[in-house]
């Protein structure tokens, strides 16, 4: 399992790394969605998987699953659901003001409002 | 843009309750089962978002008149609220305290202020989620 | 058990979410703003005292116990640095009221401050390494919004960058932490600490340090990963440029200090030999980028570059003496660079550009505002008695006392070329035949200048009473030096 999981872990990060690549800047946050799912399987998968009852609730079940690395995949997928978000809109308000999503054209020289 | 999808917006008006129960539901399940205040909330917001797709965003600014930042600041003031209670009682920040009553037609029950804590989550999700919806809707 | 830790968190998080109901009233706003802000003062200054008294202070949030549940840890390094943190807030946010503009102000700009600075004293303060990253998320979309706020066509361009940078780094974080947690089993950092150290000199635990070298480095700015910086802090106005290039790059160099010397002192051949070679590169990097550019905003924060490279030279040489060198030098500098930029900013205010071959003559007019940006500028590089020198002299001793005599020259001839780079500034500016500018008449120069002034007197205050300081940063160094003690106060065996 944990192979499996490492294989589609490693697709993943492939896919962000490519979209982030590109030039266009809704394919560059797609790209960083794509990293954060890959960091927050990976999260997963690093704490172990295996079954088991839900824990600290009843004190009769034969194993526990580890509690710690989903409450910290809760924790940053709200976080990475906001930022997205936020550079979501933010890609938004720049495509309005600078007419264009293509980040060659983002490039600009200092100085130069 | 204004839209006329009948058939949309018949069913939104019967699931849009349907929603909003089901998210009540998950709230209040989330103590002890799969739920809790940001589940809750994200679905309340897409009840809102559901009615925003069936009319039209003048029209449900009508119907909701909320400014959705205040809702964040009320939100985080229950959360914070919660947990700036218990230095008042000199314990650590966030500790939280419980209690089981007995009440009439709900039997025992259990009371305890991470319900308060995540009432707070619950409208900060609700604010967050519709004031970015919001941003990019209005600029149409 | 002390609540004393978190007011120094909590109060400019309820002054945030107070904020947001004040919106539309600007006067409110401000009010509310400094006076929390001096609350926060207070409280930093009662925490360092009460440090400084009785050791260590921890609190294990919502009652759970170390290592179970998050601990936020004061030791006087943190403590410390959170009360820079609250001055400097003050004098940035005293700038902004006759600054920053009523479009801005009406945008949430004080909440939104007040946010980043709960994410900057959490960082400090907090000792789990999963909290770590929260709070450096909290900080970081303060600084998204702060930097975006406004819209400018620069500011859009530029923060579509920064945050790109961040959330890929953001990312690398998580994964850093996944690993981490796979090896140990635990999020405590002083658990971390013991668990590590139960395993010894392993090859996956270098991995691990090097990955949070990427991490931290990024967002601390060092060689090679500063590209991002000159871009990004070049668009925000004074103010926020400020709280940036003072606070946000620290926290990086803060989180390595902390993870180097609680955390990955087991292989310090190649971990601590890596940071080295990389601090001197940072060094001679943001030298040049100082010395080559004739933009007084550039100057500046090519030498935030240059500082975090000196302070994390000495860590990496990592003796008792270095360390007390780099904590030194970490606040001087925290402190001096927000007094630079908010000087900056007000010569920019005055003369409209940032290009030096268009300003010449400020002393004339503005003689207040020449001599601090003078004491300023000698106190950044660290001339006698001003705050820099104390700091850069032990990072320089111990240098030299472990054989490291290249990086130690490095570090000393960067102090020359600062002091170049910053005369260059006075020189070409101040001096000269004055012109007339078109910000002249409104600039409100003499409110401008109290920020900036007082951050210049706590400097020379630093610097004077260095003797009268030492006994309290040596405190803080001898907890990074000795790990047992940070361990010990935490988990309490």
């Amino acid at each position: 399992m944990e192979i499996l999981m490492a294989i589609l872990i490693g697709i993943l990060f492939m896919t962000a790394t490519y979209l982030m690549l590109s030039k266009s800047l809704l394919r560059i946050i797609i790209g960083t969605g794509l990293l954060s799912h890959g960091a927050h399987l990976l999260l997963l998968t690093m704490g172990s998987l295996k079954r088991g009852a839900a824990p600290l609730l009843g004190e009769h079940a034969e194993a526990y699953v580890d509690p710690l690395p989903q409450a910290l995949i809760l924790t940053a997928i709200v976080i990475s659901f906001g930022v997205t978000a936020f550079f979501l809109v933010l890609a938004y308000r720049a495509y309005q003001e600078l007419g264009t999503d293509n980040m060659d054209r983002l490039r600009g020289k200092e100085g130069h409002e | 843009m204004k839209t006329n999808d009948v058939i949309l917006q018949t069913v939104t008006k019967f699931t849009l309750f349907v929603i909003i129960l089901f998210s009540i539901h998950l709230f209040f399940a989330g103590h002890y089962y799969p739920g809790g205040g940001f589940i809750g909330g994200l679905m309340t917001s897409g009840a809102i978002v559901l009615l925003l797709l069936a009319f039209d965003i003048k029209t449900v600014k009508a119907i909701l008149p909320i400014d959705y930042i205040k809702v964040i600041a009320i939100g985080l003031l229950f959360s914070i609220g919660t947990g700036a209670g218990a230095l008042i009682l000199d314990m650590p920040f966030l500790t939280h305290a419980f209690t089981y009553v007995d009440l009439p037609l709900l039997g025992k029950t259990s009371l305890h202020t991470a319900v308060l804590f995540d009432t707070g989550v619950f409208l900060v999700v609700i604010g967050v989620t519709m004031t970015i919806i919001q941003t990019i809707g209005e600029s149409e | 058990m002390n609540n004393l830790i978190i007011l120094p968190i909590l109060i400019p998080l309820i002054t945030g979410v107070i904020l947001i109901f004040f919106s539309k009233k600007i006067l409110a706003q401000r009010w509310i703003s400094a006076i929390s802000s001096i609350l926060t003062i207070i409280a930093a200054v009662l925490l360092v005292n009460h440090v400084y008294k009785n050791g260590i202070q921890t609190m294990d949030v919502s009652n759970w116990e170390a290592p179970y549940g998050i601990t936020l840890v004061s030791d006087m390094l943190s403590a410390l640095l959170v009360l820079t943190t609250s001055v400097i807030a003050l004098a940035a946010l005293f700038y902004s009221f006759k600054s920053i503009g009523i479009e801005r102000e009406k945008f949430y700009y004080y909440p939104v401050v007040n946010f980043l600075l709960v994410g900057v004293n959490g960082a400090f303060t907090t000792g789990d390494i999963f909290n770590l990253f929260v709070f450096f998320e909290v900080m970081l979309m303060s600084s998204y919004v702060l930097m975006v706020l406004g819209g400018t066509k620069i500011q859009l361009r530029e923060s579509i960058k920064y945050i790109l940078v961040n959330v890929i780094s953001s990312a690398l974080f998580v994964i850093a932490v996944a690993y981490l947690y796979s090896v140990v089993g635990t999020l405590n950092m002083a658990h971390i600490s013991v668990r590590i150290s139960e395993i010894g000199n392993a090859g996956i635990i270098t991995i691990i340090a090097v990955l949070f070298l990427i991490v931290f480095g990024l967002k601390g700015a060092i060689f090679p990963l500063y590209f991002w910086l000159p871009g990004s802090y070049y668009a925000p106005p004074a103010p926020i440029m400020a709280l940036f290039g003072a606070l946000l790059t620290k926290v990086g160099v803060y989180s390595i200090t902390r993870t180097y010397t609680l955390f990955f002192y087991h292989d310090a051949g190649y971990t601590h030999q890596l940071l080295q070679i990389l601090a001197i590169m940072t060094i001679i990097a943001g030298v040049i980028g100082a010395i080559a550019y004739l933009d007084i905003k550039k100057i500046i924060i090519y030498n935030i570059i240059v500082a975090v490279g000196v302070i994390l030279f000495g860590v990496s040489v990592l003796t008792q003496e270095s360390l007390t060198g780099s904590i030194f030098y970490l606040i001087h500098d925290m402190n001096i660079k927000a007094a630079l930029f908010l000087l900056v900013g007000i010569i920019i205010r005055i003369t409209g550009t940032s290009d030096l071959d268009k300003i010449s003559g400020l002393l004339h007019r503005y003689p207040g505002l020449g001599w601090t940006f003078f004491i300023a500028a000698l106190a950044l590089a660290g001339i006698p008695p001003l705050s820099g020198f104390a700091g850069k002299l032990m990072i320089v001793r111990a240098g030299f006392e472990v054989e490291s005599y290249v990086g130690a020259g490095i570090v000393l001839m960067s102090s020359l070329l600062v002091l170049f780079s910053v005369m260059k500034i006075f020189i070409k500016g101040f001096w000269g035949a004055p012109r007339a500018y078109k910000g002249e008449e409104d600039a409100p120069v003499k409110w401008l200048l109290f920020g900036p002034a007082l951050l210049t007197a706590f400097a020379v205050l630093y610097g004077v009473g260095t003797e009268a300081i030492y006994p309290v940063i040596s405190m803080a160094a001898e907890t990074l030096a000795n790990p047992e003690i940070y361990i010990n106060a935490v988990l309490k065996e």
